[in-house]
């Protein structure tokens, strides 16, 4: 094909468009494309992907770059929706290969049960390779929020067990399903994110990252954190959840649950609830928006008991993702802070 | 004022909201936005010019924020009549809120029922604007502020300047805060003008210009009562409607290898994210860098809601896997393009550099370069200017410092698979890393000559503005494959006697003899024809060296190898040659053979005619030569064979 005529032509046409700059673009001339002006270069049919398949395209390529640039990359796998996407485009970036690096699940030893059963069947059902790491020496001494503080939880249970298993593990880089949307301080998150020998994060001081060239490079104990989702929304999620009709766990989708309704919370009753006095457990119809520890992950009100009409809860719901999070509110920036100490 | 009370998708427009909010609601809206296209754009302009205020106006308006979200900004900053900050809303750092600036880019997701948006916020301060480049990258289109009072800023000047820079093919000119201004016309009149003749030395596309007050909300989702001599869309409308899908470059195949996948004997897939362009399966393609024919036996790809399986056609921005119908050795950093589209592959190119780290540029340090998925070291081999990015003036060529930008000569350790930015964003763009702190210090993106002619102002016309450029059908690389080699010029510098014709004929001889279409210029037979009006002043010397790079230029044109061999005596000449020939083709052979052994050679008498002074001028006796000092190959003809000087030339032509 004698491609440089067109490519020319399309530039000289341009340039006649462009003449007065201050004169609003006339649709029907923007609208030409400008790659085929004298030879029909590209087949009609030629189709623009949509944006989800622009979002799993990128997904695909940050999750390949990963594996091209590091050499013990582990997955993040918290058990939840955004895990359960991440797990399906790592699937599909590597088929016909198997996922190529493991699955990390820090454990806190306060998720739900049914996220546990879950973990257990999916990954197995997949044949992927999971390790499961908790902080063992702080859940003996019988860490818990009530006693500490969320923040303070969080720090011991997550932060440093992430930590810990990150250095034991020797990896490189860890892939998480973090979003950009989900709050103020993830919105400046870099797609490959620096993180220091200490595991910290340095918001003023990022790299620059330029259109789809990711700096992996690190020094030993250095680490990077990917986050290939960082550009899909709460509707995108569950948007290709539905579309690739992936299995999530049970608990986001409603049913009747027995809770403590404490002021605007519902706290669900599993084992490590702590009931104060004058409360009492309440049937109620709910489900879990976003999926944490049981003591910090609060219900919402609900009927939605498929994909379709969780969906259509979000289209018309008027509070964030992370409302339900108790450990987002404890002070302003708090997640910010959290991050900068090692939280994912 | 009410907030998010309808659907995020489905939002600020009553044409598309749903009227019920049954599961078949839900799935019109999931059928309608499955088919809505993608616009990514970024904001810029100086600070204070309201650039926060406009975002979270955009999402306040088009009910992108969550009524928590909005509870945790109330009654901070300086509340206004919707009783909260709006630019709360997107400053997500704590030193960005105690500053009250935007200091990195923050990342914004809304749609509407027409569109989806990234929305990239930069920093609109100086010592930010990094993150301003960091930010138009990826960009369509970039929103720039300014404000009616001010008037346009050297602020506006450099983030419009950036943006052109980076490519972004469209500019939306807000002119915010009308409100302050009384609505005039004549105020956003006058900026316009000043802002479009500043805009002629820009290369962007299109330009829109919009009056708005983002505190008041004109004209930012719904059109302005207030300002009824307007008679264009407001901002929302026109980043829903302006069509962008004709920026990306459908024609020019690019697919990267990424990763070489290998789940048993029979399957080798090379896993990419296509670049740009698109190809389908039978195609006829070449994989560089060695240069081997195949065809694409297989696309492969798991499309969404789909079963894993090869596919018919693909095109950019997939992410797929290639298989081919012969076995070739194709790893990661390998390019796949067709047959007869090819990017250049070059490890000397032209570049213009955006210098992102407090550590100024080392002249003489080799920085990281990663380009596409190849990566390799990479040595500025001359800083040409650096730009004024206030007045786009040139400045002179010293380091490069933080956030400054310059034109530059690279040369690579390894050749890269290059397109000019403008005409592709997804190979003409690299990155620097320094070695030593592993940090990304620059961005890059690869100009052609002439690319940015409209920033210089002296630049002597070289021809007549009535001489246009014939362009041939066939390009060099059709040639050179139809050859099967790579034409090169082979530029012998030396003194007179030092083995220059010797090795020149004789290397003519052995490359014809492998079957490579070469043929030898030689100086002195070229004064006896094209050049025999010249004599041997430095003028006539200069204008020798020209027009037999010009001829050799010629003859590698058509696919031919030229060996060259002149005296060549000025290193500034060369490198005039090695420009006009091009760098990548160009070999500079220095014969180093020392002055006495040519002068003791003396073949045509002419050094003792020199020494007695009937030769005037005579290079080494009473006219300088200027030795190179980076030849490609040395070789001093007084201790090695014709043979050993034949050979070592002959392993520089087998080099890719």
């Amino acid at each position: 094909m004698a491609l440089a005529p067109s490519r020319s032509g399309g530039v000289t046409f341009l340039s006649l468009q462009s003449r007065s700059l201050s004169d609003p673009v006339e649709p029907e001339l923007s609208n030409r494309p400008t790659g085929c002006t004298f030879f029909s270069m590209v087949p009609a049919a030629n189709q623009t992907p949509s944006y989800l398949e622009q979002l799993e395209a990128e997904s695909i390529a940050i999750l390949r770059e990963v594996l091209a640039q590091f050499d013990r990359p582990v997955m993040l796998y918290s058990v939840g929706k955004d895990s359960s996407v991440l797990l399906r485009l790592a699937q599909k970036a590597f088929w016909p290969e198997p996922i190529p690096f493991p699955l990390l699940h820090v454990d806190t030893g306060y998720k739900f049960e049914e996220m546990y059963s879950f973990r257990d069947s999916y990954v197995s059902e997949i044949g992927a390779t999971l390790v499961i790491y908790r902080n063992e020496t702080a859940i003996a001494e019988g860490t818990n929020p009530y006693d500490l503080g969320t923040s303070r939880c969080c720090s011991l249970l997550k932060t440093q067990a992430l930590f810990d298993a990150l250095r034991q593990g020797e990896y490189d880089a860890a892939i998480g399903g973090a979003r950009r949307d989900e709050e103020k301080s993830r919105a400046k998150e870099r797609v490959f994110s620096f993180r220091d020998e200490f595991g910290q994060w340095d918001p003023r001081n990022q790299r620059p990252e330029l259109w789809s060239e990711y700096n992996g490079k690190i020094n030993k104990g250095q680490s990077i954190r990917v986050f290939p989702l960082s550009n899909w929304t709460e509707l995108d999620i569950w948007h290709y959840i539905l579309l690739e009709n992936i299995p999530i766990v049970p608990l986001y989708f409603a049913k009747q649950r027995k809770v403590i309704v404490r002021g605007s919370q519902l706290i669900p009753v599993e084992t490590a609830a702590r009931i104060l006095p004058g409360e009492n457990p309440e049937e109620v119809i709910c489900r879990f928006r976003s999926l944490g520890c049981t003591p910090c992950t609060g219900a919402i009100r609900s009927s939605a008991s498929t994909l379709e009409e969780i969906i259509g809860e979000l289209l018309f719901t008027t509070s964030s993702e992370r409302a339900t999070r108790v450990i987002d509110h404890d002070q302003e920036g708090s997640m910010e802070i959290k991050k900068r100490e090692g939280y994912f | 004022m009410s907030t998010k009370t309808t659907p995020t998708i489905g939002a600020g427009h009553d044409a598309a909201k749903p009227s019920d909010t049954s599961l078949k609601g839900v799935r019109a809206i999931l059928e309608q936005s499955k088919n809505l296209s993608l616009l990514r754009l970024s904001t810029a302009g100086s600070v204070d010019d309201g650039k926060s205020t406009l975002i979270g106006r955009l999402l306040h308006d088009s009910h992108s924020i969550y009524d928590d979200q909005l509870e945790s900004i109330k009654g901070k900053g300086q509340a206004e009549e919707t009783g909260f900050d709006l630019a709360y809303v997107t400053d997500g750092l704590r030193a960005e809120r105690e500053q009250g600036i935007t200091i990195d880019v923050a990342y914004r997701y809304f749609s509407t029922p027409r569109r989806r948006f990234i929305l990239a916020d930069t920093p609109g301060h100086e010592q930010y604007t990094r993150n301003m480049a960091t930010g138009s990258s990826t960009a369509d289109l970039t929103i720039v502020l300014i404000d009616a009072r001010k008037g346009v800023l050297d602020q506006t000047r450099r983030h419009a300047f950036i943006a052109s820079l980076l490519g972004v093919p469209r500019l939306v000119i807000a002119i915010n805060k009308m409100d302050l201004v009384d609505y005039s016309e004549s105020v956003f009149g006058a900026i316009r003008q000043e802002f479009t003749s500043f805009a002629k030395k820009l290369d962007v596309r299109h330009i829109k210009f919009i009056p708005v007050s983002a505190l008041k909300g004109d004209n930012v989702v719904t059109s302005s009562e207030r300002m009824n001599w307007y008679q264009g869309e407001p901002l929302l409308r026109y980043l829903e409607e302006v069509y962008v899908a004709s920026d990306q470059n459908q024609v020019d195949f690019r697919f990267p290898v990424q990763l070489v996948l290998r789940p048993n004997q029979n399957y080798r897939g090379y896993a990419g994210q296509v670049r740009s362009g698109a190809i389908a399966a039978g195609d006829e393609v070449i994989t560089l860098p060695s240069m081997q024919r195949s065809r694409i036996l297989s696309i492969d790809h798991w499309g969404i809601g789909a079963k894993p399986c090869s596919i018919e056609r693909a095109s950019a921005p997939m992410s797929i896997t290639l298989t081919l119908d012969r076995e070739l050795d194709v790893s990661r950093g390998d390019m796949i393009v067709r047959a007869h589209n090819v990017p250049k592959v070059s490890n000397r190119f032209d570049a213009i550099l955006v210098w992102m780290s407090e550590s100024p540029l080392e002249p003489s340090k080799h920085y990281i370069l990663k380009q596409a998925t190849r990566e390799t070291l990479g040595l500025v081999e001359s800083i040409d200017y650096k730009i004024d990015v206030n007045t786009l003036h040139r400045s002179s060529p010293t380091p490069l410092a933080l956030n400054e930008i310059g034109r530059i000569r690279l040369v690579t350790k390894q050749s890269l698979f290059l397109d000019p930015y403008k005409l592709n964003r997804g190979t003409g763009s690299f990155i620097c890393i320094d070695p030593t702190t592993l940090l990304t210090v620059a961005a890059g993106v690869v100009v052609e000559k002439g690319d940015i002619q409209s920033l210089r102002e002296k630049e002597q016309p070289t021809v007549g503005t009535d001489l246009h450029r014939e362009s041939s059908l066939l390009s060099r690389a059709d040639r050179e494959l139809r050859f099967g080699h790579q034409a090169k010029t082979y530029w012998c510098t030396g003194l007179s006697g030092s083995g220059k014709s010797t090795i020149a004929r004789h290397l003519e001889n052995q490359l014809f003899r492998d079957g490579i279409p070469v043929y030898c210029l030689d100086g002195d037979n070229i004064r006896h024809g094209l050049n025999q009006d010249l004599g041997f002043s430095p003028e006539e010397r200069v204008e020798n060296i020209r027009r037999v790079a010009h001829v050799a230029k010629l003859f590698n044109d058509a696919g031919i190898s030229v060996i060259c061999s002149l005296i060549s005596p000025y290193a500034s000449e060369r490198a005039a040659a090695r420009k006009v020939i091009g760098a990548e083709s160009f070999f500079e052979i220095y014969m180093s053979t020392p002055l006495d052994v040519c002068e003791a050679r003396d073949p045509h008498g002419l050094y003792k005619k020199a020494r007695s002074g009937d030769i005037k001028g005579f290079t080494g006796i009473s006219a300088p030569y200027e030795p190179p000092t980076n030849p490609d190959i040395t070789l001093d003809s007084s201790t090695l064979s014709v043979e050993e000087c034949v050979r070592q030339i002959r392993e520089l032509c087998s080099r890719p």
